[in-house]
């Protein structure tokens, strides 16, 4: 298959709100598919629907032998509770009897110390906490990862952080991305496909296509002001 | 006394993720839903732990399908089913049986009894240890429990049976008020005072353990019943932790 995903009529319906209306969609494998859209557009309730957390109509088919990574763009989990980093981790690898050092490995590859990754999870910062939440997805040693908003509570170097690991993903472990972001400049960089969802349609295309002025004003409304860098800014 | 050790132990550990998953509402509930078994027992002149078992495990699936049903919380319809299980249980049983019920009954357990207890402890405290990593990862959040493969449904279910057990566990000795708290309090002590995972067990079990131990010398010396006095003692401890703020 050369697709990682195909979605099919996706629909997905709470009470008489439908929030995604019959979409159509493929994602090639190794490449990257970003989804934006304003608030409400449903990008959230696509990411749950595509890992089943979610009761939809319509066909989701992932490539035989897709594994999932998921990282949510937040956890509602109490602040005081006693469980660490590495409670989380460790509970992680035994769930899916992963190889000793695939912790050690996870937390390396995004950039968190042994020391943090210790602390309670209520005394994580939301970017230390993201990177934990992404160190969980990688240790399931993923084919497809699911992003929600990577950029969110993340600083400046952070995120040229993570443009290096998803780049680094994709070479090395040939990881296919799909990501929610409001970060446009993110998408403009990193994306192969955008998907950009509305109260009304979606749309599909390469960026250069999708993050056009008229196309986003039509998408956000007439309220949004956005900035895109093209190459005389750069 | 080992039949109450393993009684404390089961409460404890059970109770430290009952704690962490917010069911504290709802572990009453299961508790209280044992009465009106208890009470058509004794109407039937069936042994009262055998209704109260098989009460427990009608309110338990209850319980599972509401959770699933509906997304929001589900202290509504916890508390509903609650007090009417009470109402219903208080209708059935009266008198010394009542109380009984509610808050144990003196006297040694026959051969029986402790066979049952030792059993049902033992696969309480089998189940906790082995599934402890999957309950850690499904505390965290259910989405990512999905992803790394755990059924999250028939773990939430498994989960319940085990707590509906140690709850049946209590039933002749503490009562269905009192067991609740025995599986309530130690964990929520512990949760205030334990800074990972393994510290909270620990600390869930050697209080339940403690507070068991202690009560039933205590009552026996003083001439009190030793539910009551077990479950004064882990409040004390309870309110006693509060005062000695952990250090982050």
């Amino acid at each position: 298959m050369r697709h990682a995903l195909e979605v099919e009529r996706l629909s997905v319906a709470f009470g008489k709100r439908r929030v995604l209306d019959e979409l159509t969609f493929q994602v090639e494998t190794g490449t990257c598919l970003a989804v934006i859209g304003p608030n409400g557009s449903g990008k959230t309730v696509l990411l749950k629907a595509l890992i089943g957390a979610l009761p939809a109509e319509g066909s989701i088919r992932w490539a035989p032998g897709t594994k999932i990574g998921y990282v949510p763009q937040k956890l509602d989990i109490e602040r005081d509770l006693p469980l660490t980093g590495l409670d989380v981790l460790g509970a992680r690898s035994r769930v899916s009897r992963a190889a000793p050092g695939e912790e050690s490995r996870a937390l390396a590859r995004v950039g968190l110390s042994p020391v943090e990754a210790a602390l309670p999870v209520g005394a994580l910062s939301g970017g230390q906490f993201q990177r934990l939440l992404l160190a969980f997805a990688l240790m399931g040693r993923p084919t497809t990862l699911l992003f929600d908003e990577p950029t969110a509570g993340i600083d400046e170097p952070g995120e040229r952080g993570l443009y290096e690991l998803f780049h680094s993903l994709r070479r090395e472990e040939g990881l296919t991305l799909i990501l929610v972001s409001h970060e446009l400049n993110l998408v403009d960089r990193i994306a192969d496909r955008v998907l950009c969802l509305s109260r009304r349609r979606a749309w599909l295309g390469p960026p250069v296509e999708i993050l056009t002025p008229e196309r986003l004003r039509e998408a956000y409304g007439s309220q949004l002001r956005f900035h895109v860098h093209g190459e005389a800014s750069d | 006394m080992l039949l109450a050790l393993a009684m404390a132990a089961a409460a404890g550990s059970i109770g430290a993720f009952a704690v962490l998953r917010r069911m504290t509402l709802a572990s009453d509930a299961i508790s209280h839903i044992a009465l009106p078994g208890i009470g058509l027992a004794l109407m039937l002149g069936a042994p009262p732990l055998l209704g109260g078992g098989a009460a427990l495990l009608v309110g338990t699936l209850l319980v599972w399908a509401v959770e699933r049903r509906t997304r929001v919380p589900t202290e509504a319809i916890i508390g509903v089913v609650f007090s009417s299980a009470l109402a219903i249980g208080a209708l059935l049983a009266s008198g010394r049986d009542l109380i009984d019920a509610l808050f144990g009954s003196p006297g040694r357990p026959g051969p029986g009894e402790t066979a049952f207890g030792l059993v049902a402890s033992t696969v309480v405290i089998v189940f906790v240890i082995r599934a402890r990593d999957r309950l850690v990862v499904r505390l965290v959040s259910p989405d990512l429990a999905r992803t790394a493969g755990i059924d999250v449904a028939r773990l939430d279910l498994a989960f319940l049976l085990a707590f509906a057990l140690a709850v049946s566990l209590g039933l002749r000795f503490l009562g269905v008020l009192l067991m609740g708290s025995l599986i309530i309090i130690p964990g929520a002590t512990a949760k205030h005072l334990a800074r990972s995972l393994s510290q909270m067990f620990a600390i869930s079990v050697a209080i339940a353990a403690a507070c068991t131990l202690l009560g039933s010398l205590l009552a026996s010396r003083l001439g009190l019943e030793r539910g009551p006095l077990s479950i004064a003692l882990a409040a004390v401890v309870f309110f006693g932790s509060l005062s000695l703020r952990r250090r982050d």
